[in-house]
């Protein structure tokens, strides 16, 4: 475990009627971490006490600072935290520009590392300034919003499921804002979504809750990939890799990434080469394939270790483990095919996916 | 007109002014503090607030009289104080004025208060804003129509005031002889056309401030 001075460390505990949250927590203090699990399980509820609107009981130290324990409570408006909440809580009699300024004033002058032109630049809002928030847009509402949490100059940014009341158009108009927030701005974040695409878009670490308590936490792959979590029984299980843009061919309107030592076929992806990205494989788009496959149409083939099997009886399916250099992938096959190969861990296979099947974010 | 009735209605203007001025003052922490707190005493403080509703003037009027009076609790605090008694003096007719009027500026004020909504106030916690900046820079804007239905109502309640100033004020030429006390003494003394004069302004008065309510409201600014 890293450093006291590098970590958010949590041990709240809440009451609210039947429900009880139970968090005991250590959260490395940069990047991106998700948390996720399904509604009511206490995300929001960890989000709001973290930020001190909600007072639990227990402990929050931010970097070996204390926010609260047995007797002190530093208020919501002490905590240098920002909120980005899941409606876009613009201020409604203030302009866009007197919103993000609302923001900056309140920060002292010598703590300001994040400029409004900065802001507004960052989210696209240069049109917006002299609107009012009920002429905008959802999508637009909501960037506002980030941009103004940006210019409270937190040093912990929290974002309750920003994307959740927006259309998927504002979602995808959205996103690829918050990957440029994760890779260049090198505020902590702690993310609450249920989406499995922002989770896998976003995500540096993941934590997984249920009914007020930490069912796990650690790497995004690492979680996505444990058979013993629920993640993996889902009918949307899926692997996530970090890959890079090699190559683009605009003839067959489809882009080389590179993972690990590997080499995948995707469609097209606009990012220029060089770039790094991520991919979603579904573990039901992976078959595997005792041979290198000569006669086929699935474009990627990928050799592949078994690590493990997972059977339940009363099923058709199994989830095969799969380990590609330090990467994991997953593969649902039918318990059938699982006989007829004769598979074990520890065999050497291969992975073929369609490369129509793989959407690079 | 004659002087006693201008000097009634300079002493009205000024009674109303003063009144709607302190109310506010005194209404906005009472409302603000009746929309936050969860304390057991709210319930109490919003019924005695909202008594002036449904008690006869005169009935508070009464009450006040007997507590400001010598043996009353007000008017023992007041005489060690060196002030002296406050029935029949202008600040006796502003304090009961300030009671009987209240609930019409504190309910509107509580009702735009509660209408403010909270995940505002969270947002703006979370920008660094403390409650007292919160509630100046958010609350108090988005409830400015409230305080021009407030401000209205307790002027004219306080202009139309007359059980409580008679109980209380009685009839001073000057000190607390306002419009209402003013008809009255008219149409006592049979001086019907003097009456009327006083009394067509106050409709007239009346009806121009109920246009002006109204028509705020329809622009979709207040709710009462």
């Amino acid at each position: 475990m890293s450093n006291a001075s590098e970590l958010l460390q949590l041990d709240l505990q809440l009451t609210q009627g039947k429900f009880h949250l139970q968090c005991q927590l250590n959260l490395p203090a940069s990047g991106f971490t998700v948390i996720c699990g399904r509604s009511g399980c206490g995300k929001t509820t960890l989000l709001r006490c973290i930020a001190g609107l909600t007072r639990a009981q227990g402990a929050v130290r931010f970097k070996n600072i204390d926010w609260q324990h047995e007797k002190k409570f530093l208020p919501a408006w002490q905590r240098p935290i920002a909120y980005v909440f899941q409606q876009p809580t613009l201020f409604p009699h203030l302009t866009v520009r007197d919103n993000l300024l609302f923001a900056l004033k309140r920060v002292p002058p010598a703590e300001r590392r994040i400029s409004l032109d900065d802001a507004v630049n960052w989210l696209g809002l240069e049109n917006l300034l002299d609107r009012k928030p009920n002429a905008l847009s959802g999508g637009q509402q909501q960037r506002a919003a980030v941009a103004r949490s940006l210019l409270a100059n937190p040093a912990l940014l929290l974002m309750d499921e920003p994307l959740a009341s927006l259309d998927i158009d504002s979602k995808l108009e959205i996103l690829p804002y918050l990957e440029r927030l994760r890779s260049q701005l090198g505020i902590p974040v702690i993310y609450v979504t249920h989406a499995p695409d922002e989770m896998s878009r976003l995500a540096d670490q993941l934590v997984l809750m249920e009914e007020g308590r930490v069912l796990a936490h650690g790497a995004l792959n690492a979680l996505l990939t444990n058979p013993n979590l629920p993640l993996t029984q889902h009918q949307e299980a899926a692997a996530v890799l970090d890959a890079v843009i090699e190559a683009h061919d605009a003839h067959y309107h489809l882009t080389q990434l590179r993972v690990g030592s590997a080499v995948l076929l995707v469609p097209l992806s606009p990012l220029p080469i060089g770039s790094h990205t991520r991919i979603r494989i579904l573990a039901r788009n992976v078959s595997i394939a005792l041979d290198a496959p000569l006669h086929s149409s699935i474009q990627n083939c990928l050799q592949a270790k078994i690590v493990d099997i997972q059977i339940h009886q009363q099923e058709a399916d199994a989830l095969v483990r799969l380990a590609m250099d330090d990467a994991v992938l997953l593969s649902r096959i039918t318990r059938r095919a699982v006989d007829q190969l004769q598979l074990q861990a520890g065999m050497t296979v291969y992975a073929q996916v369609k490369a129509i099947a793989l959407i690079p974010h | 007109m004659n002087t006693g009735d201008l000097s009634a209605i300079w002493l009205t203007l000024k009674l109303a002014t003063t009144t709607t001025l302190l109310l506010l003052l005194i209404g906005t922490p009472l409302a603000w503090w009746l929309t936050r707190t969860r304390s057991r005493l709210a319930g109490f403080i919003s019924v005695l607030v909202a008594m002036p509703l449904v008690l006869p003037p005169t009935v508070i009027g009464f009450y006040l009289l007997l507590a400001m009076g010598p043996h009353g609790v007000i008017g023992q605090f007041t005489q060690a104080l060196g002030i002296g008694l406050l029935p029949f003096t202008f600040t006796g007719l502003v304090i009961a004025s300030v009671l009987y009027s209240m609930p019409f500026v504190v309910q509107p004020l509580q009702n735009a208060f509660d209408s403010v909504d909270k995940s505002l106030l969270d947002a703006a916690a979370m920008l660094r804003a403390n409650r007292f900046d919160a509630f100046l820079h958010i609350v108090l804007p988005l409830s400015a129509p409230a305080y021009i239905t407030a401000a209205i109502l307790c002027f004219a309640h306080t202009v139309g005031e007359f059980g409580v100033v008679l109980m209380l004020g009685g009839n001073i030429p000057g000190a607390t002889q306002v419009l209402s006390v003013q008809i009255y003494n008219h149409v006592e003394a049979m001086q019907y056309s003097n009456a009327h004069w006083l009394a067509g302004g106050m409709l007239l008065f009346s009806f121009v401030v109920l246009s002006a309510l109204y028509s705020l409201r329809k622009s979709g600014g207040l709710r009462v």
